[in-house]
């Protein structure tokens, strides 16, 4: 059989030049992609948290610290501990929208899993239906669906969960009602795949061996589900830290979340290089946790999980 | 011992999927002690079975007592019996040791304890160098292992193996069969063995019962099912078998003369013969090993057929005969027991003896 140039027949190592050609041709535009829209703008802002705020906005020289040890709490009006007390508070509104999803997730994805097939796609698709409409849409929605005169708000009082005439939003409650909804597809959708392998005569291997049924599920099936729930908890839990619109229309605009503080600094009081050091803070204390965490299951997670 | 309390009572189980019954009627009693198997192709049932001894499943009807007590009213995980899964079923994110300790975990044994009988179990099983392994790094005859001490462990009253060695290469196996009995013996537990493999059930099994499409087509001690099948399908499931069909002509109260397409035959009905026995037709079968093929000038005497010698399987040790008596084509096997040629050859022609004591009645 003749060659043609550039071919390479099954079992035949490639030249150097052709590895090459290859990899560029696979990975190019994934690499340039990540290059030109991720590494470059965070690096940028990595430089820009070291560098002095312009007199007229901007930023510029003298490269500083000050950035940082004013968001630990060393500002112009003496010791304050706002900003880490934000990025607090951003953090239990992504640990606890990742908690109530993960909750709401578990049966939701072993109901769908346990469907016939006919149903499952639907199911699924409905599921995905929320990200069909505007977040902001959703969002005010909430509002009306828990304004004083609602039905759903009648029905509380009648329960006798709410008093008359308070409102069940703006609150705490509100705004995880609105998180869940918007972020509960993205712990469903991997928990789903996961719940679909599970081997179930592992199940009925550890009932054979005396576990009741909450052992069962601890011991044979959340280890099954794990990669699926980490991945899921992962995907709601860097968003929803970052989330601010959602606790400003249903939490009443009380509460800064890191969100608001990013914007605001960068936005109204144009001070990008302190804006940016909140932002790479927050990124480095949710990637700090995250690597814990992987560490933490990959030694020991056979034992905790 | 007829007053000792069997190990396990079946008593008319049904268990239906859909319009099919995947068990219809099932009795089997199980004494304490015992290796019995169940021998059927795949969808006979026997899983189904297995599963509801031990409380995967539930009968739709039917009752089943495990050392004398209803087990419905013992939920699987409280049932003096463990299984050893097919396809294994170890968990995948726990080391061997920990698989093997999972039972007496759940049982809260003290953990001394726990570690003791861990360790006498991993060394009868000969894995104490995997302990610190998971699943995913054992071979298969490994995993086997792991998963007959995760069941042993917890000394069960009752041990029920689910095709223990089917993802296993022969030799293996093999292997693995004398151990599995020998681990039998010395245990004294009682064991439910699922199979589809006939010479496995043959070799391991104190008693067998054959089953076919949700039922107990006969049961018994491995010779006697070899011996005295009594169904066509027991017979060609266990070994194989030449059948005859034949016409009575003369009947007695322990023989009868019939007539068959290879002549005129006298057949010994043995000491429980089937119901077909007392039929005007019914279908003779013959073992290969007892059918005796002779030289020409050996006609003189009863049950001998004029054979024609159609194909020669030699094999060493014995040799296989397909021969041919008109439209009837018949097997045989025969040991060279003759130093040099067995005095056969393709084309030859030749006598059979088929002993009377050799044909069976079957039920069809």
């Amino acid at each position: 059989m003749a060659k043609k140039k550039g071919e390479v027949k099954f079992g035949e190592q490639l030249t150097v030049g052709g590895h090459l050609s290859r990899s560029v041709v696979t990975s190019g535009p994934g690499i340039f992609w990540v290059t030109v829209f991720l590494l470059v703008p965070l690096v940028w802002i990595g430089v820009v948290s070291f560098l002095t705020r312009g007199e007229v906005g901007g930023y510029g020289k003298p490269f500083t610290f000050e950035n940082y040890t004013r968001f630990a709490g060393f500002g112009f009006f003496g010791f304050d501990l706002l900003y880490p007390q934000i990025i607090f508070r951003s953090l239990v509104l992504g640990a606890g929208t990742a908690g109530f999803c993960m909750l709401a997730a578990l049966p939701l994805a072993f109901f769908i899993a346990g469907m016939p097939a006919r149903y499952k796609n639907t199911a699924l698709t409905l599921v995905l239906i929320p990200f069909w409409t505007n977040l902001l849409i959703r969002t005010y929605a909430w509002q009306i669906i828990l304004a004083p005169e609602s039905p759903i708000t009648h029905l509380a009082v009648a329960l006798g969960l709410t008093t008359a005439g308070s409102p069940l939003y703006p609150s705490a409650m509100a705004i995880y009602i609105g998180m869940v909804c918007d972020y509960l597809p993205f712990l469903v959708l991997p928990l789903y795949s996961s719940v679909e392998k599970i081997d179930w005569s592992i199940a009925e291997a550890a009932s054979d061996l005396g576990a009741d049924k909450l052992r069962v599920f601890w011991h044979a099936i959340l280890p099954q589900v794990t990669p699926g729930l980490v991945a899921g908890i992962v995907l709601v839990f860097i968003p929803a830290t970052g989330q601010f619109v959602i606790p400003d229309l249903l939490g009443g605009a009380k509460t800064v979340m890191m969100g608001n503080a990013i914007q605001q600094q960068f936005l109204q009081s144009r001070d990008w290089p302190f804006g940016s050091a909140i932002a790479f803070i927050g990124m480095g204390i949710v990637l700090v946790g995250l690597w814990v965490y992987a560490r933490f299951s990959g030694e020991k997670g056979g034992e905790l999980l | 011992m007829a007053s000792e309390i069997p190990a396990i009572e079946v008593e008319n189980l049904v268990r239906r999927f859909g319009d099919v019954e995947a068990l219809s009627h099932v009795n089997v009693t199980i004494r304490k002690g015992e290796f019995f198997s169940l021998l059927g192709p795949s969808g006979c049932g026997k899983t189904t079975l297995l599963r509801i001894v031990g409380g995967l499943d539930m009968p739709d009807e039917g009752i089943v007592r495990i050392g004398g007590t209803d087990a419905r009213e013992i939920p699987a995980h409280k049932r003096p019996v463990n299984t050893v899964f097919q396809s294994y079923a170890l968990f995948p994110h726990l080391t061997v040791y920990d698989n093997i300790a999972f039972g007496l975990r759940m049982k809260k044994v003290a953990k001394p304890e726990i570690s003791e009988r861990v360790k006498k179990v991993m060394d009868l099983v000969e894995i104490t160098p995997l302990g610190n392994r998971k699943p995913a790094q054992l071979s298969g005859g490994q995993k086997q292992r792991v998963a007959l001490a995760r069941a042993v462990v917890n000394e069960p009253q009752v041990l029920l193996l689910d095709e223990p060695l089917g993802a296993l290469d022969l030799k293996l196996r093999k292997q693995l069969q004398v151990e599995l009995l020998q681990l039998q013996r010395r245990l004294k537990i009682t064991f439910i063995y699922v199979t589809h493999d006939q010479e496995e059930a043959l070799v391991m099994s104190d008693r067998i019962a054959v089953m076919r499409a949700g039922k107990i087509e006969q049961m018994g001690e491995a010779e006697s099912l070899y011996e005295h099948p009594h169904t066509r399908y027991v017979s060609q499931f266990l070994g194989s078998c030449n059948l005859i069909d034949a016409t009575v002509k003369r009947r007695g109260p322990k023989e009868a003369i019939v007539d068959s397409i290879v002549g005129e035959l006298r057949v010994e009905f043995g000491q429980n013969p089937p119901a077909a026995a007392q039929r005007d037709k019914f279908t003779l079968a013959i073992r290969p090993e007892k059918v005796t093929l002779c030289r020409l000038d050996e006609s003189a005497g009863e049950n001998r057929v004029k054979v024609r010698v159609d194909e020669l399987i030699y094999i060493g040790s014995e040799t296989h005969y397909v021969l041919r008596a008109g439209e009837q084509r018949l097997t045989a096997e025969a040991m060279n027991v003759k130093v040099g040629s067995q005095g056969f050859d393709i084309g030859q022609e030749a006598i059979v003896y088929l002993p009377a004591a050799g044909l069976l009645v079957l039920d069809d």
